[in-house]
């Protein structure tokens, strides 16, 4: 299921990735093969691997259907990751990054460079299928709803913002719930192309993809109804707590509820 | 009668060129509609499916139609209060639309079905100067479309002259930007959209096949009158 790494004439002697299923919850690996002198390496090697959505290709029907996931998953997110490799195969200087850090390099402020596009794609691609869940939609809870009622009013309120940024995205992009890490609150937010707002140091929440290959399949240019069903019915409320539950390691969001004894 | 003369004048300007607008009753403000297609749907099959070119028709260019118009409501509304920041703030959903409108308007031209000359290579001035400013028609097509599935996210790639030096260039633009932006003298002469709506039901991602494809169903004949318009043989 999108584990392979590389081949060799033989196996090295270390190696960070077996050639088992990978689980579930990995984030990106790194691999550093040593290349042996004495032995002639047969085959590419690949630095990011291909990360299965948390569900089968079926599962977000018929909201998202199968055929949709398969070009948008099995053709258009597998290109970004080999694009990438081939990419990252030619260039010394961006070996040894987490994708993270290569995003940002690669972003150089706003003049990208070549790798930018595939790098941030494949981040933006993995962020967008652990968004979503079969069983999604609903209402977010807790912590989390809170702060989207301190920082936008209303869940009503917010979802019409989202609904608002993605109609009034010209061209390609994505949209975003993200937390700003200097204004310490969340907004919606939208980017260009394969821009990410983790180049401004901020902490995505979620992801809804607005280029046209997302959506054309199911829903042709019904915009609208493609961003409604999301929120309603795919967007995994779940995910979201997650992660800004890590974020407020790095971001504090108001003053301490100290437990009364 | 005034008010008669007034409406024939509006249903005139529509029929004979819808794009440039029509008096709306004594409002002065000027709305677009879309233009019809010379041929059908199914004419330029299979280079570019029917499906493809209803859609895009139908719904993407009028989508841009309305939306313009919807903006240029707007605009008159802000220019009479005098508001800026709402002046301001329009501009980029009319440079979207209005772009989005002319390049479709253009490019329901720059298309042909075979037997109405589309795909042959173009003759005369235009075929001199190309040769001349590219080699051949074949560099200056595999400039167009490698430019073309380069091109990151959505735009368009354009065959166009510089009215003033009398130049050909190959220029892409992105999102719904007109010609005009890369320069204020280019006139475009052939114009092909790589959004994902122009090809992704047929070709899917592979772009590229679109574009070796679409040349097979351009019409030159159009881009040789206008390329004859702006550089006169003399």
């Amino acid at each position: 299921m999108g584990s392979t790494c590389f081949h060799t004439s033989a196996a090295p002697s270390s190696c960070l990735l077996s050639s088992t299923k990978r689980s579930y919850g990995l984030h990106d690996l790194k691999l550093k093969v040593p290349i042996s002198r004495t032995r002639k390496v047969s085959k590419v090697l690949a630095f990011y691997g291909l990360r299965s959505p948390p569900y089968k290709l079926d599962a977000l029907e018929p909201h998202m259907s199968n055929r949709t996931l398969e070009m948008h998953w099995g053709e258009l997110h597998r290109g970004y990751v080999e694009g990438l490799n081939k990419q990252l195969e030619r260039n010394d200087i961006l070996y040894g990054y987490t994708m993270d850090e290569l995003i940002k390099a690669t972003y150089n402020n706003g003049n990208p460079f070549p790798e930018f596009n595939n790098a941030a794609q494949v981040w933006n691609h993995n962020f967008f299928w652990d968004s979503m869940h079969p069983r999604g939609g609903n209402m977010p809870t807790l912590g989390l709803l809170d702060q989207i009622e301190k920082d936008f009013g209303s869940f009503t309120n917010f979802k019409e913002k989202f609904v608002d940024a993605a109609l009034s995205l010209f061209g390609s992009g994505w949209v975003w719930l993200v937390l700003r890490k200097r204004e310490k609150r969340l907004e919606v937010v939208k980017t260009c192309n394969a821009i990410n707002p983790i180049v401004w140091d901020d902490i995505p929440i979620i992801n809804l993809d607005m280029w046209e290959h997302a959506y054309y399949f199911d829903y042709k240019n019904d915009r609208a109804a493609y961003v409604k069903n999301f929120l309603d019915h795919l967007v995994s409320w779940d995910v979201a707590t997650a992660r800004i539950i890590r974020a407020e390691a790095f971001v504090n969001l108001g003053e301490p509820k100290i437990p009364i004894a | 009668m005034a008010l008669r003369t007034l409406l024939s004048r509006r249903t005139l300007a529509a029929t004979v060129r819808p794009e440039l607008g029509s008096f709306l009753g004594l409002r002065n403000l000027v709305t677009f509609s879309l233009p019809d297609l010379l041929y059908d749907y199914g004419a330029l099959e299979p280079a570019i499916s029917g499906e493809i070119m209803q859609l895009h028709h139908q719904k993407h260019h009028q989508a841009y139609v309305t939306n313009y118009n919807k903006a240029l409501e707007q605009l008159e509304l802000a220019v009479s209060k005098g508001d800026v920041s709402s002046v301001v703030k329009l501009q980029s959903a009319l440079k979207f639309n209005g772009g989005g409108h002319v390049n479709h308007s253009i490019f329901w031209k720059n298309l042909a079905p075979a037997r109405e000359g589309g795909g042959e290579p173009p003759k005369g001035s235009l075929g001199w100067a190309i040769d001349t400013e590219f080699g051949s028609l074949e560099t200056l097509i595999s400039k167009m479309s490698t430019q073309g599935a380069t091109l990151q996210g959505s735009g368009w790639v354009w065959l166009g002259v510089d009215k003033d030096l009398k130049k050909l260039v190959v220029e892409t633009t992105a999102n719904q930007d007109p010609l005009v932006t890369k320069g204020a003298t280019l006139v475009p002469l052939i114009g092909i959209d790589v959004w994902e709506h122009a090809y992704y039901l047929q070709y899917k991602n592979v772009r590229p096949d679109y574009l070796n494809n679409i040349w097979k169903v351009i019409n030159w004949k159009y881009a040789t009158e206008v390329y004859e318009k702006e550089c006169p043989v003399h």
